[in-house]
């Protein structure tokens, strides 16, 4: 539905055409698709409304004329300024710069995330040397401890031995004690999920902040929430004064909206958010990125550095060097595969991608890509590594030989090579073109994803 | 789209390769598909724990003040601002539906709903119905019930033997604690209950399930941490024909509804229980976090291409959260809300009434 944000307001700009000035009048209209558009990424209504007086003051008396698509400007400005609401590029790290044991306490409504995200905040403190103690200070929910302790266990965590019939202000208490003991510079409690209108329950938070005083409470918050995430995260600031936030099951289609909300009405910084269902799928928050996406803009950034962090540096150099003598090959084919299959799931890749979210459903509809990828691999391993280099000596035989090697027919065999084939070609086209010309219009982006830029 | 695709296949790779792939043909690469492991649903997080409670209330509240108290905040957020830009209206406008639009979808009620809510206010409004605030609020409370009323329908467990119930939802949205209120509810009638923990992805999510079938004194079959819920479902449905059970619930990991592959795992989950036991599922209960925005409605559009949702249960209804989804999720799918939750104990689970449901959101 957002993808087409930019489209909408193409069409009411399509009338402006050949004014000027935007004036408040002509906008008026485009800003009411930005304010559906935002209400429908779940954005609180009170935020939605001081943030379009915002737009509209901006908006008014910007220049057209040199802009060929008024609507790309007011998008724009509406990027611009949400990310301005979001905190734009503050600092949101977490603040353990204590003397150590230091507290990290997550707190959060019920099936928010939080028992999962201190695993993941675990290893991701893990991984920056720390050495982290989780502590399960859940004793109402059932197994939500041994929840933790499994978690702990994949993880390689030492998790604090607690138990159901403890009080949860005790446990906490007895884990500092022990992480200090031990030698635990990271504290990481999880709680249990509550309603921020539970007196009762909040109490125990406020007693387990008094006796242990984290430095960091995260607020963990679920990205499809709908307007109630103000409501929520308000009464927990209120009570706690919380530290930040994690958004997390962004790896869904929710637009995300409430950390807006979230973010206007108490003013903490999101610091991550959950991307996937695997421990490792915690990220540190980025405003830009989240305003594409309730933008539909998609998350170009992210996925650049993602391509930047697998695409083995050498690898991609010895392609370049290759390409540049057209003397790429099937194998140098299948290495670039492999390196692209290692970027993660096709969908979460489309997903980063400008527009994709329709065509990003017909493909899960469909799925034939992960079958064909499979499939091309068999094929290109079927090969004798001379086949692989000069693949024009596969002849009949060969292709039977392959075909039955890789337990796929000749004609798909043939559909490779001729595809293959035509790679080649317009490759070779392309040296000819030089790079300079074909990397007009893509405004630089991706610089991370060319082999020869 | 899917043509040109695979046609594209080996351009967008090489056009990759060689430097020149612009966001678009990016998307011609169909390449990047590391199967993400089949089964790995978020660790559902804990909901409603049944917990010990200091500041309950010596008398227990009858079931409609329960329901009104639990559904207050929404009222008030609903209803109050309905209230406030109605009432002593003289004279109902454009300007005023406009408004009344932006309060519906703030709601949670979705756009698309709330879009036609609107269109039928107007007609009426045309039709010279609509005199002042009073009569506005009244026939909004009366399309929010026509809405509600026209799919509900309760959940009859005795058309079958044994019955089976599947339970699938979003991870975190509470499944495994509606199924224990569930087990505890129809135990209590006299019904023998068997429960399948087939969530075998998130860490002692079957741990979970055990300790609500101790508590209502109910069987749970379930296997090891990281087993193929398929085969927990298969010995269940064994189970449940041998044992001669009158209702089978089964528990699933919860998944985001855009994961291709937990999607299909959820597929195959249901073939197993069909071929056991024929016909069933005989209901397929899509779980639905009451703070959900308009997420909900891809989630139950999602869930019910892939799996057959034939109910939806709301749950944590007792928080600050609004029961607007419902509206939403129920008019745009054709589907019944069977069950709503509306606090943390055992009994906390009630029949979805959709008259008592809108008195309560529109009590003054």
């Amino acid at each position: 539905m957002f993808d087409s944000l930019s489209e909408k307001l193409e069409s009411v700009f399509k009338k402006l055409r050949g004014q000027g000035v935007m004036t408040e009048e002509n906008i008026k209209d485009a800003l009411r698709e930005v304010r559906l558009a935002l209400l429908e990424a779940d954005v609180n209504f009170k935020v939605v409304k001081d943030f379009i007086e915002n737009v509209r003051t901006k908006a008014a008396g910007t220049e057209v004329l040199n802009s060929l698509t008024p609507g790309q400007q007011v998008v724009k400005i509406v990027h611009d300024e949400l990310v301005a609401v979001m905190g734009g590029n503050e600092s949101n790290s977490l603040n353990l710069t204590a003397k150590p044991p230091v507290a990290v306490m997550m707190v959060g409504l019920q099936g928010a995330g939080k028992t999962t995200t201190c695993g993941k905040l675990g290893r991701h403190l893990k991984s920056q040397k720390r050495r982290p103690l989780l502590v399960p200070a859940d004793i109402y929910r059932p197994a939500a401890i041994e929840q933790l302790k499994t978690v702990g266990r994949q993880l390689g965590l030492e998790v604090f031995n607690s138990s159901a019939d403890q009080k949860p202000v005790d446990i906490c208490t007895a884990a500092m004690n022990f992480a200090e003991l031990n030698g635990y510079d990271t504290v990481i409690l999880d709680t249990a999920g509550r309603h921020q209108i539970d007196d009762y329950l909040m109490n125990e938070l406020s007693e387990i902040v008094s006796a242990v005083h984290p430095l960091e409470i995260l607020f963990v918050a679920d990205a499809m929430t709908g307007q109630e995430a103000v409501n929520v995260a308000s009464g927990f600031n209120d009570r706690l004064d919380i530290t930040g936030v994690v958004l997390t099951k962004l790896d869904g289609d929710a637009k995300g909206g409430a950390a807006l909300s979230i973010k206007a009405v108490t003013g903490k910084p999101v610091k991550f958010v959950g991307v996937g269902e695997k421990l490792d799928a915690l990220e540190v928050f980025h405003a830009d990125r989240l305003v594409s996406r309730i933008l539909g803009m998609g998350d170009v950034l992210t996925l650049v550095e993602k391509a930047h962090s697998v695409f083995d540096e050498k690898e991609t150099e010895r392609l370049q060097q290759k390409l540049k003598k057209s003397q790429f090959d099937l194998e140098d084919f299948l290495a670039q595969l492999q390196q692209i299959k290692k970027m993660g799931s096709l969908e979460s890749i489309m997903g980063m991608i400008p527009g994709m979210g329709k065509m990003m459903k017909q493909m899960q509809g469909a799925q034939p890509s992960e079958k064909e990828m499979k499939r091309i691999e068999a094929i290109i391993r079927s090969m004798t590594p001379g086949e692989r280099a000069n693949h024009g000596i596969i002849n009949g035989s060969r292709r039977l030989r392959i075909a039955k090697g890789s337990g796929t027919s000749v004609q798909e065999v043939n559909q490779l090579l001729k595809r293959f084939t035509e790679a080649q070609k317009m490759v070779k086209q392309l040296q000819k073109l030089g790079p300079k010309g074909l990397l007009k219009g893509m405004g630089g982006l991706g610089k991370g994803m060319l082999p020869f830029g | 789209m899917e043509k040109q695709e695979k046609k594209g296949f080996f351009r967008g790779l090489m056009d990759k390769i060689s430097g020149i792939s612009t966001v678009a043909e990016e998307l011609d690469d169909q390449v990047e598909i590391p199967s993400e492991a089949p089964s790995v649903p978020e660790p559902e997080m804990p909901v409603e724990p049944a917990k010990p409670k200091i500041s309950e209330e010596p008398v227990k509240p009858g079931l409609f003040e329960r329901l009104k108290m639990g559904l207050k905040k929404t009222k008030d957020g609903l209803v109050g601002r309905i209230d406030a830009l109605v009432l002593g209206k003289k004279e109902i406008d454009a300007d005023t539906l406009e408004e009344l639009e932006e309060i519906l979808i703030t709601s949670d009620i979705g756009v698309k709903t709330t879009v036609e809510l609107i269109r039928t206010l107007e007609q009426r409004l045309g039709r010279n119905e609509l005199k002042d605030g009073e009569a506005l609020r009244r026939a909004l409370k009366e399309e929010i019930l026509a809405r509600l009323t026209a799919h509900h329908s309760l959940l009859e467990i005795n058309s079958h033997r044994p019955f089976v119930v599947l339970v699938i939802g979003v991870n975190g949205v509470g499944k495994t604690t509606t199924i224990g209120k569930l087990a505890s509810r129809f135990s209590a009638e006299g019904k023998k209950v068997l429960l399948a923990a087939a969530d075998t992805f998130r860490a002692a999510a079957s741990e979970q399930l055990v300790i609500w079938g101790q508590r209502s004194g109910v069987d749970v079959i379930h296997h090891k941490e990281g087993a193929d819920p398929s085969a927990v479902v298969f010995d269940a449905c064994k189970a449940a024909v041998a044992r001669d059970v009158d209702i089978l619930i089964v528990d699933t990991a919860g998944r985001l509804h855009t994961k291709v592959n937990l999607m299909e795992e959820m597929k195959k989950i249901r073939r197993v229980i069909g071929r056991e036991i024929p016909g069933a599922p005989h209901e397929t209960l899509l779980v639905v976090d009451a703070a959900t925005g308009q997420n909900a409605l891809s989630q139950a559009r999602l869930f019910k291409e892939a799996a057959y949702v034939s109910g939806i249960a709301l749950t944590k209804l007792d928080g600050t959260a609004k029961g607007g989804i419902v509206v939403a999720v129920s008019h745009e799918f054709a589907l019944p809300v069977r069950y709503i939750g509306v606090g943390e104990a055992i009994d906390d689970l009630r029949d979805f009434d959709p008259q008592e449901f809108t008195d309560a959101l529109f009590q003054a």
